[in-house]
């Protein structure tokens, strides 16, 4: 097939994800190589969901041999491949989803790797981890904390479903936000902007024209009489954003009898004052970026950012509105050029080429300044050590009875309970009654360790030995589906992914994200 | 771990074994073993394991190269094969002993003997107006014997749907819990620009192209005469997509793409795998509680939303008192005598509770069964199409009497109680 005949059956195939995260998001997917480790359940539902959307290639790591169990609660494993390696026999059937896709597979334990090799994992894009144990997520975590690799550790048990994220720093410019706010710097309008609503008098036009007049140029005209008459005090309260709704009200036209005519574009500016006059400033997640971060925007310091060059739709005749769509976007391009102006000294004076950043990244930037997101997670370590363990994070979500808190710390003493007796509690029928005391031993060693004075109420330690460390398939799913979209943000560097500990609790459908 | 199970042999109906060691080692756990919090009615037990066998399977649609981002039981050499034969074939071959019967039709093709054969029932559907034909027939299942509702006849519908990154289950026993018409207002009517927009007035390039759809396309039919615009034909699409882009070029309006053409033809939604893998696991966790009764199923509706990290919210959806689906009692309509039937059509169109498609109303007058008005039967329609602007006295109604509904959002008729007001 032809490269073109190849690129247009893709973005047929891909076209209802291309729509969330567009061609250039397509392509950082198909740069990207996944790591998994272990083809569990977990692991061949979170990798399905990476394989469909079409990621470059994926390694997997995994030294254990197919059992009957692994045969029984994994879609990408049969009955036919119990006794041979989990890793390859998963890969055969996760590679047949999309031909896309590069699947490779190493038959090996990741603890091995770490002793022999552990530069193997610098070369991937993400590395997940699946039902590690405690010891080799830290090791592993370490490592790929100094390389620079984002570490994804999910882990499915019982009806618990745990992610953990670890990544140093993790820039988002495109969040696309469910609910942003328009930047149309109302409150401080921009020179070609004051032109423009110069250019219309209300007063005098036609009722065509009165009725199919922009809200924005309504608002921007009624509040230059109000500041006039309030020595240019933008109204503040309730009762003075009232009052300038009143104005508006007023100016709507009237036929000769007095009674107002249907003018919905009048309508729109009163129902968007109270978002139309919010003050232009930089909110404090953006400040905080421009103050840590290398992002390059510096030169707007804490002032105000590049106008975003957007409206919304609304009630106008086509020319006007498109007049007045075309000042913000001129705006927002001068804007942006200014940055680009800035971000070339600022790279000469650090020994770069100007071209190092692209005028469409710049762009990119610039359209999204209000919304960028930096997601820094602590380390493994943090997380662990008796020094920076989150005390109080824990503490007060343990305060709440319904809180998911307590499956963190079960799965937590779990982990205590495999260190010690080499194997998970209530594995076999027999086991489960007398594991409960030896797993509430893990428990109170835990608490105690880390000083952490909450309570644990038996009916937990009891469930947590019947589930046998099963890992159903349902739950293995539902991570499978959240964990795959957290890699997908990771890779893509568009919308947010969590920071850092999320806890799914099929009982009872509820979730939790706790910062540990 | 590997645990050593007596395999357990279950002959499938031609001797052939099925099992396994350790097959259903995982699932064993929740079946076998008390707990602290398993459903009320849980009975541990080590009956034989089978599994969930019987599964019937029910779509209308055939595979296209679009869903293979997301529907993994279908590949490249499917596209146009009918979606539930090629599911079930996989399923079939992939889980052994695993029975899954596909039916190529509409839900709406299939009647009650079909649908009381099963103890719960699952959908995915895309429409709101299936949903509610769904809920309407498992309704109409329903027993009551001196008004008490015989707890025998509920089938569970558990239902998902998703959008993008978001996404919802929920559970419903119709009779007992919120049915989907008790909610209608959590799903608002799709808004569609309006026609001075389209017509005379267009700022965005969606609105370019609802204008060469709806008013160029009629008008030049470019592939002949009753030929409709088809979303899936590309040079249709194509055909679109030139005109509207010199549509926006009349009025200076960027932002006309192929992409977008097809998307506002045939109001695509962004779809990816992730956000179904979460719901369709969630629904499927729903059907091993209900199945098993290990745990308590959800009560009742969970939305997922993975735009910012992950986002869970789940709450009890409260029954409507006068749910115009789930509730036994006709729901009163109150007009003037002088109102025309028309009022009527249109309050049944455009309320938020019943939001219906095209009702057809009918009523016993002076003994005999009156059609007042049918938009589905052309011939109907146009001897009945009178009566609109005909005032509800004039038509010969009386005070509290009662009229019969049907519409496409509801397999059984909607009884309704004319209220005159002053």
């Amino acid at each position: 097939a032809t490269m073109a005949a190849t690129k247009a059956s893709k973005e047929q195939k891909y076209d209802r994800q291309l729509r969330l995260w567009g061609d250039h998001g397509q392509e950082t997917l198909e740069n990207a190589h996944v790591c998994l480790i272990n083809a569990t359940a977990t692991g061949t539902e979170i990798l399905k969901n990476l394989v469909l959307p079409g990621i470059g290639a994926f390694t997997i790591v995994d030294g254990h041999t197919v059992s009957g169990e692994d045969a029984g609660n994994n879609f990408f494993l049969s009955n036919n491949s119990i006794g041979r390696n989990r890793a390859q026999a998963a890969t055969e059937l996760l590679q047949e989803l999309n031909g896309d896709v590069s699947g490779n597979f190493v038959e090996e334990s990741p603890d091995k790797l770490l002793d022999n090799d552990p530069e193997f994992f610098h070369r991937f894009t993400i590395v997940i981890g699946v039902q590690l144990p405690e010891s080799t997520c830290l090791r592993l975590g370490s490592v790929l904390w100094n390389a620079s690799v984002p570490f994804l550790i999910c882990k499915t048990y019982g009806l618990i479903g745990y992610m953990r994220l670890v990544v140093q720093e993790h820039t988002v410019i495109e969040s696309h936000p469910d609910n942003a706010l328009e930047d149309l710097r109302l409150d401080q309008p921009f020179e070609e902007f004051k032109n423009h609503t110069n250019s219309y008098d209300l007063d005098s036009m036609d009722k065509k024209d009165h009725s199919h007049t922009p809200w924005i140029i309504i608002v921007a005209k009624y509040l230059e009489k109000w500041l006039s008459e309030h020595n240019d005090q933008l109204p503040k309260n309730y009762k003075e954003k009232e009052a300038f709704r009143q104005t508006i009200r007023e100016g709507i036209i009237k036929t000769d009898g007095g009674v107002p005519e249907d003018e919905e574009n009048f309508e729109e500016a009163i129902k968007n004052v109270n978002t139309a006059l919010n003050l232009t400033k930089v909110c404090g997640v953006i400040q905080l970026i421009f103050y840590h971060s290398s992002c390059v925007c510096r030169v707007f310091s804490l002032i105000h950012l590049p106008v975003r060059g957007t409206i919304p739709d609304m009630i106008a005749d086509s020319q006007k509105f498109i007049n007045l769509q075309n000042v913000y976007r001129e705006k927002a391009m001068q804007d942006a050029a200014a940055v680009s102006k800035h971000v070339e000294c600022l790279l000469r004076s650090v020994g770069k080429p100007p071209e190092s950043i692209s005028e469409k990244d710049i762009k990119l930037f610039c359209k999204n300044a209000s919304f960028l997101r930096v997601v820094r997670c602590r380390s493994l370590a943090e997380e662990y050590s008796v020094d920076s363990v989150n005390k109080d994070e824990i503490a007060s979500y343990m305060d709440n009875p319904d809180s998911e808190m307590v499956f963190y710390l079960m799965l937590r003493a779990v982990d205590r309970f495999y260190q010690q007796h080499s194997r998970y509690p209530g594995v076999y029928n027999y086991q489960v009654e007398e594991d409960i005391n030896k797993l509430k031993v893990c428990v109170n060693s835990l608490l105690q360790e880390y000083s952490l004075s909450v309570n644990i109420k038996d009916d937990y330690i009891h469930e947590f030995c019947r589930y046998g460390a099963a890992e159903p398939h349902t739950v293995s799913a539902f991570l499978g589906g959240s964990a795959a979209q957290e890699a997908i943000k990771i890779i893509s560097h568009q919308f947010v992914p969590f920071n850092n500990t999320f806890i799914y609790n099929a009982m009872s459908q509820t979730s939790a994200t706790f910062q540990l | 771990m590997a645990e050593m199970d007596e395999p357990m042999v279950v002959d499938g109906g031609s001797g052939v074994s099925f099992e396994w060691g350790g097959r259903w080692s995982h699932i064993k756990k929740f079946l076998e073993r008390p707990g602290p919090f398993t459903h009320p009615d849980f009975e541990p037990g080590t009956e034989a394991l089978t599994g969930f066998r019987n599964i019937n399977v029910v779509d209308m649609d055939t595979i296209d190269v679009s869903n293979l981002n997301r529907q993994f039981l279908f590949r490249p050499k499917d596209v146009g094969r009918p979606k539930a034969e090629v599911a079930a074939d996989f399923i079939n071959s992939r889980v052994p002993g695993c029975c899954v019967v596909p039916h190529f039709k509409k839900i709406q093709d299939l009647d009650e003997t079909f649908y009381r054969q099963f103890h719960i029932i699952v959908c995915g559907l895309d429409s709101i107006v299936a949903r509610r034909w769904m809920n309407g027939m498992l309704l109409s299942l329903l027993v009551y014997e001196d008004g008490v509702l015989d707890p025998g006849s509920i089938i569970p519908l558990i239902d998902g749907g998703t959008e993008g990154f978001k996404g919802n289950a929920r559970v419903i026993l119709p009779g007992m819990t919120a049915c989907i018409d008790c909610t209608l207002e959590l799903y608002p009517p799709q808004i569609n620009f309006p026609m001075c927009t389209i017509a005379s007035m267009p700022r965005l390039p969606e609105h370019c192209i609802e204008y060469v759809r709806i008013l160029q396309w009629p008008k030049e039919l470019p592939f002949g005469d009753g030929v409709v615009l088809d979303g899936d034909d590309p040079e249709h699409i194509q055909w679109v997509f030139q005109r509207s882009l010199e549509r926006a070029a009349e009025f200076s309006i960027t932002g006309v793409t192929y992409r977008l053409t097809q998307g506002v033809v045939k109001r695509i939604i962004p779809a990816v795998a992730s956000t179904n893998a979460v719901i369709a696991a969630a629904c499927a966790t729903e059907v091993f509680k209900l199945a098993t009764s290990a745990y308590i199923p959800l009560s009742n509706y969970m939305v997922f939303n993975d735009v910012d990290g992950l986002y869970t919210y789940t709450f009890e959806a409260e029954r409507k008192e006068n749910c115009s689906a789930c509730r036994q009692v006709p729901q009163d309509l109150h007009f003037q005598q002088s109102s025309k039937l028309q009022e009527v059509l249109d309050f049944l169109t455009e309320n938020a509770s019943l939001q219906m498609k095209s009702p057809a109303i009918t009523a016993t007058v002076e003994g005999k069964n009156k059609t007042l008005y049918l938009q589905s039967v052309p011939s109907i329609e146009q001897r009945t199409r009178a009566n609109l602007s005909k005032t509800l006295k004039e038509l010969g109604l009386t005070d509290g009497q009662e009229l019969a509904v049907a519409d496409s959002t509801t397999p059984q008729t909607v009884m309704f109680r004319l209220c005159f007001t002053s």
